[in-house]
C-alpha cells in the first residue's frame, strides 16, 4: 500500500510550507487525484489518520478532488473520455489514445490557521 | 549522512513530531503552477498564496479565526522525484548504467540477477541494490558471485523510493562505466510510481503467471521500457499464451520491448546482454569516460 508513503510525502510538503508561512494548525488538506493515476482515494483516506498522527497535519480533514480520465485520439482528432489508462477510443476504437487527464497526484491547497 | 539532502541516514521521509521543524531538507523546490487557477476563488493571488484570514490591515483579534487557504499545487511525488534526479546525476557522473527490476514475488528476479552478474562481471563492474521487506538473503546470494551488494529492508514498505536508493549508493563504491542492478520489492503495483533515478525499469514476468497480468497491472508495464518474459523453458508444461501476453503488454505500452528468456537455461539472455551493452556504451560516452 504505497498510499502510506504518498501521505507521508504530503506531510513533508506541508512541513515545507510551514517553514515558509507561519501557521500552527492545518484544518484541511486538498488533494487532486486522477482516477487513472497511481493512488486509490479510499486507501489514501484509510491511512491518512494513522500517518498524520503526531505531525503538523494531525486532525486535518482530507478532501480529494477526483479528475476523470481523458485522452487525445489521433484518429478522431478530439479529446475523448477514458475509463482505463489504455482504453481504446470510445468513438472510433483506436487503441493509440494518449492520456491527457486522469494521472494527477497533487497537493493543491491547504486551509490553515 | 545523506549526500543528497544532508539528513542522517536514519531519518525517514516521515515528518518529526508536532512543533519541530524539518531541517533535513534544505534545498529549494520550484513551485509548480502548471495549470490555471480554478474559478472558485475571486481574489488576488500573491506568490501562490490566497489569504482569506490575515485580517483587515493585518489585525489579529483574539477569538477570531485566522483561517486561510494556501495554494500549493505540488506533485505529491515531487520529493521522491528530486531524490531520483540527484541519484541520476550521481550515476551519470560515474557513467553507471542503472536498471530497476520490478515484478511480482516469485518471477525469478533474484535468480536472473545472480546469473546476469555471473555472466557480465568479467565485462563490466556490477553492483546490486536489493530491496525486500525483510532479511538480507538476496544480497547474500548476490555477494556469493563476488559482486558488491547492499540490502535495503523496507520494513512495512512495499517499494523502494529514491531516498533509500540514495543512501544505498553511499554504501557502494561504483567503479566508472559499470552496471547497477536495483532489485525492487516484489510487488507489481507500488514500485511503478517511484522513480529511483534508474535509466530504465525492467519488468520481469514469468510464464507461470497469468498472461493477462499487463492488463491487470497496467501501471507497471506502462512504466517499464523492457519486459523480460522469464522461465520460458517451462512453456511446454504450461498453457501460457505468449502471443496474448505480448499483445497485452503492447496494448498498455506500445513502446515496450519484449524478450523471452530463461535464467535457468540461459535462453534469450544473449539478446538481453546485447541490449545492455548498447546502452552501457551510450552511458559511458555521455559521462565522457574512455570506452
Amino acid at each position: 500500500m504505497h498510499e502510506m508513503s504518498l501521505i507521508e510525502s504530503v506531510v513533508a510538503l506541508v512541513e515545507d510550507e510551514r517553514r515558509k508561512q507561519d501557521f500552527s494548525r492545518v484544518r484541511t488538506i486538498r488533494l487532486v487525484v486522477g482516477v487513472l493515476g497511481h493512488a486509490e482515494p479510499s486507501a489514501l483516506r484509510f491511512c491518512f489518520e494513522a500517518v498524520t498522527r503526531g505531525t503538523i497535519a494531525e486532525g486535518a480533514r482530507l478532501e480529494i478532488e477526483q479528475v476523470p480520465g481523458q485522452g487525445w485520439c489521433g484518429s478522431c482528432r478530439q479529446s475523448v473520455s477514458l475509463s482505463e489508462r489504455f482504453a481504446a477510443c470510445p468513438v472510433c476504437g483506436d487503441t493509440q489514445v494518449k492520456m491527457t487527464d486522469g494521472g494527477e497526484l497533487r497537493l493543491s491547497e491547504l486551509e490553515v490557521e | 549522512m545523506c549526500t543528497v539532502c544532508g539528513c542522517g541516514t536514519d531519518i525517514s521521509t516521515k515528518a518529526p513530531g508536532l512543533g519541530s521543524r524539518v531541517a533535513a531538507h534544505s534545498h529549494d523546490h520550484v513551485r509548480e503552477h502548471s495549470h490555471p487557477h480554478s474559478d472558485h476563488h475571486h481574489h488576488d493571488h500573491v506568490e501562490g498564496t490566497i489569504d482569506f484570514g490575515s485580517g483587515i490591515a493585518g489585525v489579529e483579534l483574539p477569538g477570531v479565526s485566522q483561517q486561510r487557504t494556501i495554494r500549493i499545487e505540488r506533485d505529491i511525488l515531487s520529493k521522491n522525484d528530486a531524490f531520483a534526479h540527484a541519484n541520476r546525476v550521481r550515476l551519470r557522473t560515474t557513467g553507471t548504467f542503472a536498471l530497476n527490476f520490478v515484478s511480482s514475488p516469485g518471477s525469478g528476479k533474484t535468480s536472473l540477477l545472480v546469473r546476469a552478474v555471473n555472466d557480465l562481471q568479467a565485462r563490466w563492474p556490477v553492483a546490486v541494490i536489493e530491496g525486500d521487506q525483510q532479511t538480507d538473503r538476496d544480497a547474500e546470494r548476490i555477494r556469493a558471485t563476488g559482486a558488491p551488494a547492499v540490502q535495503i529492508n523496507t520494513g512495512k514498505g512495499c517499494h523502494l523510493d529514491a531516498h533509500m536508493v540514495g543512501h544505498a549508493l553511499d554504501h557502494l563504491s561504483l567503479a566508472p562505466g559499470g552496471l547497477l542492478f536495483i532489485e525492487n520489492v516484489g510487488n507489481l503495483v507500488c514500485p511503478a510510481a517511484f522513480d529511483l533515478g534508474e535509466a530504465h525499469k525492467v519488468v520481469v514476468l514469468s510464464v507461470t503467471e497469468g498472461e493477462d497480468k499487463p492488463l491487470k497491472y497496467p501501471d507497471m508495464f506502462a512504466a517499464s521500457d523492457l519486459m523480460l518474459l522469464n522461465k520460458v523453458d517451462l512453456l511446454p508444461h504450461l498453457e501460457f499464451d505468449v502471443d496474448a501476453c505480448v499483445a497485452a503488454a503492447l496494448r498498455v505500452n506500445p513502446r515496450i520491448q519484449v524478450m523471452r528468456i530463461s535464467s535457468r537455461t540461459g535462453e534469450g539472455l544473449a539478446a538481453f546482454y546485447a541490449w545492455i551493452a548498447a546502452r552501457v556504451a551510450a552511458t559511458i560516452e555521455l559521462a565522457g569516460l574512455p570506452a
